[in-house]
């Protein structure tokens, strides 16, 4: 089956202002002694095509966030609809389907298969699609293209520098043309050029339509961003949006 | 909820078990060496049948070739003890039952012996019996001249004699023409041939075989044969050993022991069927053991790979595509150990064979048993690591690194 058009999606998003994510007073709390309130009522609404960073020091909730968003955890409280989908509702089945399809991930630590080129990498993404080989080798070094490594398609992760493995980690996310980009410290291991040649291509790649949340710990990343939600403590801080960018 | 729900995760077999091979990819020493473990479970088992099933397979060619429906008649126990004796006129009247197609008969010269030379003291007999035979017994037990001749009538009439090729062997006598002699009874008999080992009746092999004529004049034979060898239609042969007795010695048929020495042949091949049964289970033993390696690999993988589990599961693996990728990799390391198993299994089998003039004989059921048993071995092993990596949070699997 194909996937529907970037600019359709889109466009059917804003047509029927269904918000990308909306949290409702979101709870996670982490059992032990004393236990810890990861997510204390936490209420976000994040809208088609947004650049979002949320930013907060360590053990303020972002990763609990994340994963969240990412539908890789659930909330013990609250409601959660992601990309229009109650998550409580869901099985593991319909929410891997959410993830294959409509999510893409770029984690700190890349997480590339170091046996396989950067093009089995990106086309990795798409693995779950039910696609072709073909068709995600065709797809994955499209998007290799566009974050600009074409030239790097058959070099192993190991033979590609940091940025260059996150830029492939970012094709990964984004080979699929899923709405919402989740993006957990994607400049944490990278030094500050490459971090900012990084943070250009998500700017770029916003262009198109794709809803980008950011978490990380850095104010100057997260400055750069067009609306920053500062968490503290399992709560929403502030929601700020810059007017520059 | 407005917006559709996508389509499920979707991975293709074939993705599946791309994925499950790149698992052992990843460490290819590690998979080579529980590989291993099965491996030589399965080539133990699959040597083992195979080198019963060429035993068989040389057994029944060798019955094939010799056919069954040859029949012994021996005299039996008197009713009163002491030992029986056949009518000197049972030859010909086996030779008209409707179905026989061939008759011969020995007769055992009971008080002679065979020696190199008249120096040799009497007790160093070597076990060799002198025994005149009819000139058309060769042909009957289907027997075939190693060197040298078979008896014909104007030999048989001479002191002359073939020797069995244990009874060759025994004396130290190869040559067989006319320059050797054996001190026989108390004349010297000339050397004329040297049989082939006779299979279906191999109490020929440590025989000394001399002319009927020549054993009544010289050494004084009564003429009652000691043992009738008979082939008859090979579907007749049941009939024609109903009426064996009553046809030898119509006035005692319960002194008359009828026996079907293909019969010893092939319970010789059956006995060999424990010791296949035993050694198969030792072969099943050391596929059990393969099998625990693998589950070890298996869940030392799983260990490893919770990060490369937890990237999967937010790639939109569901827990069963990560189940079966675990499966699958167990399936296949079980599979390649197989493969290998059966391939050495082969090998010995066909070494074995060869270096025992056998027929090569690998059943197809055997291979297929094989491969069966390694799915299953593998499906087995991994059941446990596969459900662990399944379960994994993946929450959990991504935060450790």
């Amino acid at each position: 089956m194909s996937a529907p058009t970037q600019a359709a999606v889109t466009d059917a998003r804003a047509a029927a202002a269904e918000p990308v994510v909306l949290l409702d007073d979101v709870r996670r709390v982490y059992p032990g002694y004393p236990p810890v309130r990861a997510l204390d009522g936490v209420s976000l609404r994040i809208d088609p095509g947004e650049l979002v960073g949320i930013v907060g020091p360590s053990g303020s909730g972002k990763t609990t966030m994340l994963n969240i968003l990412g539908t890789l955890d659930r909330a013990d409280a609250g409601l959660v609809r992601i990309d229009g989908h109650d998550v409580s509702k869901l099985n593991d089945r319909r929410l891997s389907a959410i993830r294959s399809r409509r999510i893409g991930f770029v984690f700190q630590q890349f997480f590339l298969v170091p046996e396989v080129s950067a093009l089995e990498n990106v086309a990795d993404g798409l693995l779950y699609t039910g696609m072709r080989q073909r068709q995600r080798r065709a797809r994955a070094r499209e998007m290799l293209e566009r974050v600009g490594l074409a030239d790097r398609a058959h070099h192993k992760p190991n033979e590609l520098s940091g940025g260059q493995r996150q830029r492939v980690a970012v094709a990964r996310a984004l080979v699929g043309r899923p709405p919402l980009l989740l993006a957990d410290e994607p400049t944490g291991a990278l030094d500050s050029v490459s971090g900012a040649a990084v943070l250009e291509l998500l700017h770029d790649l916003r262009d198109t339509g794709t809803t980008i949340v950011i978490i990380t710990h850095d104010r100057a990343v997260a400055d750069e961003l067009p609306r920053q939600v500062h968490l503290l403590d399992g709560k929403i801080e502030s929601d700020q949006r810059s007017e520059q960018t | 909820m407005n917006a559709s729900t996508p389509a499920p995760s979707r991975l293709l077999p074939r993705d599946t078990l791309r994925v499950a091979f790149s698992g052992l990819r990843t460490r290819p020493l590690r998979a080579v060496l529980s590989a291993l473990g099965i491996a030589v479970g399965i080539a133990a088992m699959v040597a083992v049948l195979g080198i019963s099933a060429s035993s068989r397979e040389q057994v029944n060619e060798q019955l094939r070739q010799l056919g069954t429906n040859l029949l012994t008649v021996t005299p039996g126990q008197q009713l009163l003890g002491g030992d029986a004796k056949l009518p000197e006129d049972s030859v010909d009247m086996v030779a008209r039952i409707g179905p026989v197609r061939a008759v011969s008969a020995i007769g055992t010269v009971a008080d002679a012996s065979v020696y190199r030379n008249q120096h040799i003291p009497e007790q160093q007999t070597n076990g060799l019996a002198v025994n005149a035979a009819r000139t058309d017994l060769l042909d009957t037990v289907s027997g075939t001249v190693a060197s040298g001749r078979w008896l014909d009538d104007a030999l048989a009439a001479y002191p002359t004699v073939v020797l069995g090729a244990d009874a060759a062997e025994r004396l130290g006598i190869s040559q067989t023409d006319g320059s050797v002699q054996v001190w026989l009874g108390s004349e010297w008999f000339t050397v004329i041939g040297i049989l082939d080992p006779i299979p279906l009746a191999p109490e020929l092999n440590s025989s000394v075989l001399i002319g009927w004529r020549v054993a009544e004049d010289l050494l004084g034979l009564d003429g009652s044969p000691t043992t009738i060898y008979e082939r008859s239609i090979e579907s007749a042969v049941k009939d024609v050993r109903a009426v064996l007795p009553a046809t030898v010695n119509p006035d005692a048929p319960e002194e008359v022991v009828v026996s079907r020495p293909s019969d010893a042949l092939a319970a010789q091949a059956a006995a060999n069927e424990t010791l296949t049964a035993l050694l198969l289970a030792l072969g099943g033993v050391a596929l059990l053991v393969g099998g625990i390696g693998v589950a070890n690999t298996m869940v030392i993988a799983v260990l490893e790979r919770r990060s490369a589990i937890g990237l999967r599961r937010a790639l939109g693996a569901t827990r069963a595509h990560i189940r079966r990728q675990f499966l699958g990799e167990s399936v296949l390391l079980a599979g390649l150990g197989g493969i290998g198993g059966a391939v050495l299994g082969g090998i010995a089998t066909a070494a074995f064979a060869s270096s025992r003039d056998w027929p090569v004989a690998l059943p197809l059921w055997v291979l297929g048993g094989a491969a069966a048993a390694t799915i299953f071995v593998g499906a087995i092993a991994g059941a446990y690591p596969a459900t662990r990596a399944a379960r994994m949070s993946p929450t959990a699997a991504l935060s450790t690194v």
